[in-house]
């Protein structure tokens, strides 16, 4: 099996090549790549995402061919994607991080600032917060609820059908951490940085 | 709920960890690799190294300590210590740092600070700053408390977060290796100042010290010596914090 996880100049993402590999031992081959075949001919992708909304889908849009073969990967072939922080933010049609920008609109939804009620809340979210299962979700396979997970961000993914809201968690007030609509997955949080919590949902994934 | 984060610091000099008392008398003992990992399986929210003398010497050493310590290590990793541009982050990232953590650089430039966040993104960029008390009001020094600047902290601390730092590590140079507890006065000053999380940083000596230094209004807690000398674990240090009703990660 190929796990595809894109190398999109998102920013850093050792941390993400690091903790599938150490996952996927010798059982499971992980590609880190912007190559568009090898997206296409793989089981499974990977989408990171750090700094901003508008940062990350421009990284996107810079790769020529990229942003159609996701579309292709997940919504034609419906292969399993996992988005990974503003990988997962960038599934909705728009953000408002930096300036308005369109999303991939994979999930009907927006992208905005925390609410962080006259400074009552340090803003970015930095830290280990508990997630709530909202829903059964395929990647939260022997994972406890309210299981404690790594979170830097400081925008919130507000989808409009709340039925693919698999997980939240408390800060200000309920935030979509987790969501699965058929074979689109996505956390807001960092598996890759939480641990063998963490681990175990990457494993999840990739077993899927 | 956010959970306060534990944060244990390895000081790390050549590839080999060190803890200095008020940044001198450096005493070697451990590989940094091991201790993190050590750190990481007790329940260490995070795990800091600062390469202590990197603004004076060869550091590729620290390059080598990442890569080793990300493949093992699955909780964030902030590394500081001699970083004075983008590409020392970059490859401070690429190696396998979470966060990076700019002290003298941000001093002297704040637009390292600026550039960084916008290319990074500001969630792995950490402003550390070292404070000591004037008498009046606190003082920010550099090259690991050996420079004054007479700059303000408090000031300082705003103008980091309007550059786009994610977080701020505030040191008190007066408390740091004395074991005597944290500037709590410094902490509470700056961080009921700024909107972003503020770590506390220096002077750590007993469990209650963390205590007080999360009662003062820092998001996370880190130390040292405590940990590094095996005075307290950190799952001990978890199980105080949450005796005296302090949200903690166990």
């Amino acid at each position: 099996m190929n796990v595809t996880i894109v190398d999109y100049n998102s920013g850093n993402i050792s941390s993400v090549i690091n903790s599938f590999k150490e996952v996927a031992k010798d059982k499971v081959n992980i590609e880190v790549t912007s190559d568009l075949n090898k997206i296409k001919s793989s089981d499974k992708v990977v989408l990171p995402g750090q700094g901003s909304f508008k940062s990350c889908v421009d990284a996107l849009h810079n790769i020529n061919g990229l942003i159609d073969t996701l579309n292709d990967f997940v919504i034609n072939n419906k292969k399993p994607l996992l988005g990974i922080c503003v990988g997962l933010q960038m599934f909705a049609d728009v953000g408002f991080e930096e300036t308005e920008t369109k999303g991939l609109g994979w999930i009907s939804g927006k992208v905005s600032k925390i609410d962080n009620q006259n400074g009552k809340y340090k803003l970015p979210h930095i830290g280990w917060n508990q997630i709530s299962f909202v829903k059964d979700s395929k990647i939260f396979k022997d994972i406890e609820n309210n299981s404690h997970m790594y979170f830097v961000h400081s925008y919130e993914f507000v989808p409009e059908d709340k039925n693919v809201i698999s997980a939240t968690t408390e800060y200000s007030s309920n935030i979509v951490c987790s969501v699965e609509k058929e074979n689109i997955f996505g956390t807001q949080f960092h598996p890759e940085k939480s641990d063998k919590t963490g681990l175990k949902i990457i494993d999840n994934f990739i077993k899927l | 709920m956010l959970k306060n984060r534990i944060i244990p610091c390895l000081d790390v000099k050549n590839g080999r960890v060190v803890k200095g008392i008020n940044f001198v008398n450096l005493k070697d003992a451990g590989d940094p690799v091991e201790q993190a990992k050590i750190y990481s399986d007790g329940g260490a929210d995070e795990i800091c190294f600062l390469d202590i003398t990197a603004s004076n010497e060869n550091r590729d050493t620290i390059y080598d300590v990442i890569e080793r310590t990300s493949k093992n290590c699955f909780v964030p990793l902030t590394v500081g210590g001699g970083v004075r541009s983008i590409e020392d982050i970059n490859k401070l990232l690429n190696c396998g740092a979470d966060k990076v953590s700019i002290n003298t650089a941000a001093v002297k430039n704040s637009k390292v600070v600026e550039e960084s966040s916008k290319k990074f993104g500001s969630q792995c960029i950490v402003v550390a700053i070292d404070a000591k008390n004037n008498g009046e009001t606190w003082e920010i020094f550099t090259h690991g408390g050996r420079n004054s600047t007479g700059i303000n902290a408090i000031e300082f601390a705003n103008k980091m977060e309007n550059c786009g730092a994610g977080e701020l590590l505030v040191t008190s140079m007066d408390k740091d290796g004395t074991q005597s507890g944290y500037d709590i006065e410094l902490m509470k000053k700056i961080s009921s100042n700024v909107n972003i999380p503020v770590i506390a940083s220096g002077g750590v000596g007993t469990l209650d010290h963390l205590a007080e230094g999360i009662n003062a209004g820092a998001s996370a807690v880190l130390a040292a010596s405590i940990f590094h000398y095996g005075t307290y674990s950190v799952k001990e240090a978890k199980q105080y914090l949450a005796s005296k009703d302090i949200p903690v990660r166990i």
